[in-house]
């Protein structure tokens, strides 16, 4: 235990005495937080559209202006020109073009079906069927306002009409900072954990330390202990700073405990230090470990459903997936904080997560070997 | 029985046979030399000898001990300091040093005695990081945490490769204090001058032991008559001589010229005159007693014309 202690304390002094640990342990979690959470928003908001109307009728006005309501929408209004259409799209200058055909209230009065055009630029394909799906329901409002009101219907016709309220469950507002917050600190926690075992266990190797202690009686199991540990404790400090901005910058609801949040976040930590310590086996450069993750953890990240649903994954990504440890860290932490759900309630991850800690990290410790 | 006893030791790294039926023993207490060209397998068998590697067959006793087997136990009784600087270098003089002596279940006041000498010269820097230290120092620090634990066997792998000429006499002057705590000490080093401060001596080449014995030893073991030639014009004076009949081997060392013939029928009158034919005027002619290097230039003039 002495000799823990001693490869601890030495641990430690070096970490905080590296010039660049600093800003990862403390800089990152607000970077990552406060910049990510932003940018990788899919929201929209005010995104800048053209309505050209050809109709200028009050039915054509009060559907601009309800465009112009909308909190996803801000209209550039454009009348009777519609030739500079395809222009101003590819200058990025609005991401979409409605035209409002001509004799567009005189139609829908005399119940002739009216045909409206939209133009979307699709650069961005999952914005591009944002805007459709915002647009659609807009105009589904209108429809329902001026065609299936009872004043606009001719006698003895009734408006048959289903009125679906939808609730959004955990999170109301659909706000996406609640979403992508816990997916931020999934990232935040894999790196310290995988980048920084992996990076710490290299350098003794690269710069011939190792074979310093190699004659030294440290065991094996102190040594990796008097390395893994502090990462351990880096890991769940971070949680916390990331977990503490997420509260106080983005009003993030904390539904769970957070007793089973930091219980999960060892679990977790526990594998990603495990997967650290295999990739370290491998690589003798600090530069070969580096990229050997960064092939790994962007595959697994991105398969994780941080941005996408898993399961409109294909079947192959779904399988994969079983073996994928940030998955269940994924969805852990989304349901924790967002859900309040118990160990009892996520008994699957939970297990899935310490079956797979053991694994890796039995294999890890097992391939080391102090020597080369 | 011997500190070091080693017998028929081989190491392979796949088809290159790093140490090839070597044998050696170190007595206790002793100081021994290993001399060799790089790849000669010095550094393989240190590391055999620390417990860094394992060897392929052969025995091997250190301290009583065998190194595959009671390797934790021998641990605790060798001191080694590597060829390579393998300290910590984000860490100062003393967090190093402290670190060592933690390790090994000991403090540094437990011990100092046996580095006082040696750490009084780097304490006034105890809190520099040990990668901001000059090379002469950088040793010196690696020595104190090679002793720390108070070892039984100090095992140096090139300790004086890259440092400066001073620096490297009073570190051989060092070892010699240490020798006198009683410890073993095994050291190589490709400079010659330094092996004959060692009192046994052994040449390594392609992994084989191909001399043994005190400096003086190996020297006498040395047949030929050497002659050495001192002029000013000593690429000229080696490319003449090269030339000369009956001749076995010709370098220079330094200011001179070490001469070798096949045999003994040759006079320093035979030399100055094939110099002077050739003009070079101001060479001064001796004969000397073969040093270690000459040893070694002769044992692998041998075993190339083989």
């Amino acid at each position: 235990m002495r000799t823990v202690l001693i490869i601890l304390r030495k641990e430690f002094r070096q970490i905080f005495r590296d010039r660049m640990m600093i800003p990862i342990i403390f800089i990152m979690p607000f970077v990552q937080t406060l910049v990510l959470v932003y940018a990788a928003t899919l929201e929209l908001k005010d995104t800048s559209i053209t309505v050209v109307d050809l109709d200028r009728s009050d039915y054509s006005r009060n559907l601009i202006s309800k465009f112009n309501a909308s909190p996803f929408f801000k209209v550039n209004f454009q009348d009777y020109n519609y030739s500079n259409i395809e222009d101003d799209i590819l200058k990025e200058n609005t991401k979409s073009v409605i035209i409002i055909p001509d004799n567009f209230e005189k139609d829908i009065r005399n119940s002739i079906p009216v045909n409206l055009q939209m133009n979307i630029n699709a650069i961005d394909g999952q914005s591009a069927s944002l805007i459709s799906i915002y647009v659609n329901q807009i105009l589904a409002g209108f429809v329902k306002e001026k065609i299936l009101h009872p004043t606009v219907l001719s006698q003895g016709q009734m408006p048959v009409s289903f009125n679906v309220k939808s609730r959004f469950l955990y999170n109301e507002e659909l706000n996406f900072k609640h979403f992508m917050l816990p997916g931020i600190l999934v990232i935040l926690i894999s790196m310290i954990s995988i980048f920084l075992t992996a990076l710490n266990l290299v350098k003794e190797k690269e710069k011939g330390t190792m074979e310093q202690i190699n004659v030294t009686p440290i065991q094996k199991w102190q040594f990796l202990t008097g390395k893994m540990l502090p990462f351990m404790i880096i890991g769940i400090f971070e949680l916390a700073l990331g977990l503490t901005i997420g509260i106080l910058m983005f009003d993030l609801p904390f539904e769970g405990s957070v007793l089973t949040l930091f219980v999960f976040a060892l679990v977790y930590l526990f594998a990603g230090i495990g997967m650290g310590l295999l990739i370290s086996d491998f690589a003798s450069t600090q530069q070969q470990a580096m990229f050997t993750i960064f092939f790994f953890f962007l595959i697994l990240i991105l398969m994780s459903g941080i941005f996408t649903s898993v399961e409109s994954m294909p079947d192959w990504a779904q399988t994969v997936n079983k073996i994928n440890p940030l998955y269940y860290f994924m969805r852990i932490l989304r349901s924790v904080i967002l859900k309040g759900s118990t160990i009892a309630d996520l008994i699957q991850e939970f297990l899935a997560l310490v079956i797979m800690g053991v694994t890796i990290m039995s294999v890890a410790v097992w391939r080391y070997r102090k020597t080369n | 029985m011997a500190e070091i006893e080693i017998y028929n030791l081989c190491k392979n790294y796949g088809d290159v046979k790093a140490l090839d039926n070597l044998c050696l023993s170190v007595e206790k207490n002793g100081f021994y030399g290993l001399i060799g060209p790089d790849g000669a397998g010095k550094t393989s068998l240190m590391r055999i000898i620390t417990s860094l590697i394992l060897p392929d067959s052969g025995e091997i006793s250190v301290g009583g001990l065998d190194p595959v087997k009671d390797y934790k136990k021998l641990r605790l009784k060798l001191g080694y300091m590597p060829g390579k600087f393998s300290l910590y270098p984000d860490l100062s003089v003393e967090e190093n040093l402290r670190f060592f002596a933690g390790v090994f279940g000991t403090t540094i006041n437990e011990n100092y005695h046996l580095i006082k000498s040696i750490y009084s010269q780097i304490e006034p820097f105890k809190n520099r990081r040990a990668g901001k230290l000059s090379g002469g120092m950088k040793q010196k620090l690696a020595l104190c945490c090679a002793l720390i634990h108070k070892p039984e066997i100090l095992i140096l792998d090139e300790p004086t490769t890259g440092v400066d000429a001073v620096s490297r006499r009073e570190f051989w002057d060092m070892l010699n204090e240490i020798r006198s705590y009683g410890i073993t000490i095994l050291v190589s080093t490709p400079y010659m001058e330094e092996a004959v401060l060692c009192d046994t001596v052994s040449l390594l080449f392609k992994g084989k032991v191909v001399e043994s014995g005190t400096p003086k030893e190996i020297t006498s073991r040395y047949s030929s008559t050497i002659y050495s030639v001192k002029t000013d014009n000593i690429p000229l004076a080696l490319k003449v001589l090269r030339n000369i009949p009956g001749l076995m081997s010709v370098n220079s060392f330094g200011q001179n010229i070490h001469l070798v013939f096949k045999d003994e029928n040759h006079s320093e009158q035979e030399i100055t005159n094939f110099l002077t034919a050739n003009n070079i005027l101001d060479a001064e002619l001796s004969r000397i007693k073969a040093g270690i290097e000459d040893s070694f230039i002769d044992y692998i003039l041998k075993e190339n014309k083989n």
